[in-house]
């Protein structure tokens, strides 16, 4: 659905993209990450036809960026970073506005639809600036959804939201993928991106990892199995290393923590060497590392620190 | 370019900016306020049976020779109302200015511009319905004053000679060629500079910096260096005409979407 490949944008002598290729399958939630100033808005604003790129190409739903630019623009919907509301004009019309010049059909039933969709039906006459903030980015997003877009852009959906109003706005962006619609999501909570996305890349200028979460974890760490035992003793660590496709052990209190590919398949060999031995097994658990470990070892401990 | 989107624009602009206290001043007060200035001298110095003590040769001697047959009171009046005629001519520079410069830069300001580009509207078509929604009402208020003007003046009995005057060509073609030709030019200077600026008032300050030619004239014509008659507002129509076509142009040049989306603070 959208494809680039050396995608560069360079502002004056400020390099905000460099070389990005990715692709973006049909019908995926597709998250975009990185810190501040890494260039995720400038990429969504080229590939929503915003701006030029400086050099490389783009396909995004069958069409090339800079060459169907007004093709592109009517086949995808984009959620900025701020609202960007028309605040003395009523929600209806505000939606209105907009599908008119997406030259939407029944532009008083997408309308209706979408202001019932995320329940706004009912303050459709009043004027957006007296919405709270997430009644704001909802009506933001029905704008962004009237014109029934293939790909759709999401730039920090839910960002100052409070945790009802993203909760929503996110089982909202889920029930979206279940349409069929692509959705390229930038965000900074990593929570939300591990949650929603069926794959996701860590970007700062360039693209530095793309796939999975699950997959990312998997490259960076192996997965790590805990045996919680009534004692430990030295010895243990290297019975267990020597069990086949161990990666690494480390005892730790009471505990022998195990990094291996596949721990399925080797649990039941280190359970049965550990009890030979005479360990007495409390508990097995796996160590689940979170996309903020992988986000932060991806992007180095001086981005992760300059970026808090 | 698609009528469809460009009336689409001007109904929201409309919508949206008339909500706004300030273009409601400019669009509704300032034409009231300059046409009853004009009704108010004339009911003074047809009250006082005197027009500020001037005779036919205080008026300046180019004038002179446009009073044909009037009395030397009739020449005098139409000297006065002469001097409005500018004033017909400053609304359709000012309101415009305010509508135009309000409407680029806020949606700036407010952040709508993003979504707004993100749309399949092309730049001419966001330009032009945003220069009819800044440039209709302008023409509608001069047009409607210039009628309260006419009538008002009527009413109040300045010379009958001199009310033909009012409605002959070279008041009709100031106010109806020369006032749309001039709101062009206030709408084509508030695109440029709503382009290069990020803040409303600055833009709405340097937009209004297109009337001062327009003081010179009337400095001139009162201290008599220069007479407002037909051929002069022919001139004046033609040379609009022609730096109207080279102001849309540049506005439409220098409104460089990727500029004004990246630049933002």
């Amino acid at each position: 659905m959208i494809e680039t490949h050396d995608l560069t944008r360079r502002f004056e002598a400020t390099l905000a993209v460099d070389r990005l290729t990715l692709d973006v399958r049909d019908g995926e939630i597709f998250g975009f990450l990185g810190p501040n100033g890494a260039g995720k808005t400038t990429t969504l604003r080229m590939l929503s036809a915003l701006i030029a790129p400086t050099s490389g190409t783009a396909r995004v739903a069958g069409y090339a960026l800079g060459e169907q630019d007004q093709d592109i623009r009517r086949r995808v919907g984009i959620l900025t970073e701020s609202p960007g509301l028309y605040d003395r004009l009523s929600a209806a019309y505000n939606l209105e506005f907009f599908a008119g010049l997406y030259e939407v059909d029944d532009i008083h039933g997408q309308v209706e639809r979408y202001l019932r969709l995320l329940g706004l039906w009912e303050r459709r006459h009043e004027a957006a600036g007296t919405f709270s903030k997430g009644m704001r980015q909802k009506l933001a997003i029905a704008r962004a959804l009237l014109h029934e877009p293939e790909v759709l852009f999401l730039d920090e959906p839910t960002s100052g939201l409070d945790p009802e109003a993203a909760h929503l706005v996110r089982e909202f962006i889920a029930d979206l993928k279940g349409e069929g619609r692509t959705i390229f999501l930038c965000t900074h909570n990593l929570d939300e991106a591990d949650r929603l996305c069926d794959r996701i890349a860590v970007f700062n200028t360039s693209l530095l990892a793309l796939d999975t979460p699950a997959a990312l974890r998997q490259q960076l760490y192996g997965r790590t199995v805990v045996f919680h035992l009534a004692r430990v003793d030295p010895s243990w660590v290297e019975l267990v290393r020597g069990v086949g496709s161990v990666r690494a052990v480390e005892a730790s209190d009471q505990r022998l923590i195990v990094r291996v590919d596949d721990p399925e398949s080797v649990n039941p060999a280190i359970i049965r060497a550990l009890v030979a031995a005479g360990a007495d097994i409390r508990f097995v658990g796996e160590l689940r590392r979170t996309l903020e470990d992988v986000y932060l070892r991806l992007l180095g401990p001086a981005t992760a620190r300059s970026n808090g | 370019m698609r009528v469809n989107k460009i009336r689409i624009i001007v109904r929201k602009e409309w919508a949206e900016v008339f909500k706004n206290r300030l273009v409601l001043f400019s669009v509704a007060f300032l034409p009231l306020l300059l046409t009853a200035l004009p009704l108010a001298i004339l009911y003074g110095t047809r009250s006082s049976g005197d027009l500020g003590g001037m005779s036919m040769s205080d008026l300046p001697e180019g004038f002179r020779s446009l009073c044909g047959e009037m009395t030397g009171g009739e020449c005098t009046q139409y000297f006065f109302v002469s001097q409005f005629m500018i004033l017909f001519m400053i609304m359709p520079l000012i309101i415009p200015s305010t509508i135009a410069s309000y409407s680029i830069v806020g949606e700036k300001t407010t952040r709508t511009l993003e979504p707004l580009l993100a749309t399949p509207v092309s730049t001419i078509e966001l330009l032009a319905g945003k220069a009819v929604a800044a440039a209709v009402p302008a023409v509608l208020a001069t047009w409607g004053a210039f009628a309260v003007f006419a009538v008002g003046a009527r009413i109040l009995a300045i010379g009958p000679m001199v009310i033909a005057r009012l409605l002959d060509p070279l008041w009709l073609m100031a106010i109806f060629i020369v006032g749309p030709l001039l709101a062009t030019a206030a709408v084509s200077m508030a695109v440029i500079v709503s382009s290069r600026v990020s803040d409303p008032r600055v833009a709405e300050q340097l937009s209004a910096l297109v009337i001062l030619p327009l003081l010179a004239l009337f400095i001139g014509q009162i201290s008599g260096l220069l007479i407002l008659d037909a051929r002069l507002v022919l001139w004046m129509a033609v040379v609009l005409a022609a730096i109207d076509a080279g102001l849309i142009a540049l506005a439409i040049r220098l409104f460089e979407r990727e500029n004004i989306l990246t630049r933002w603070k």
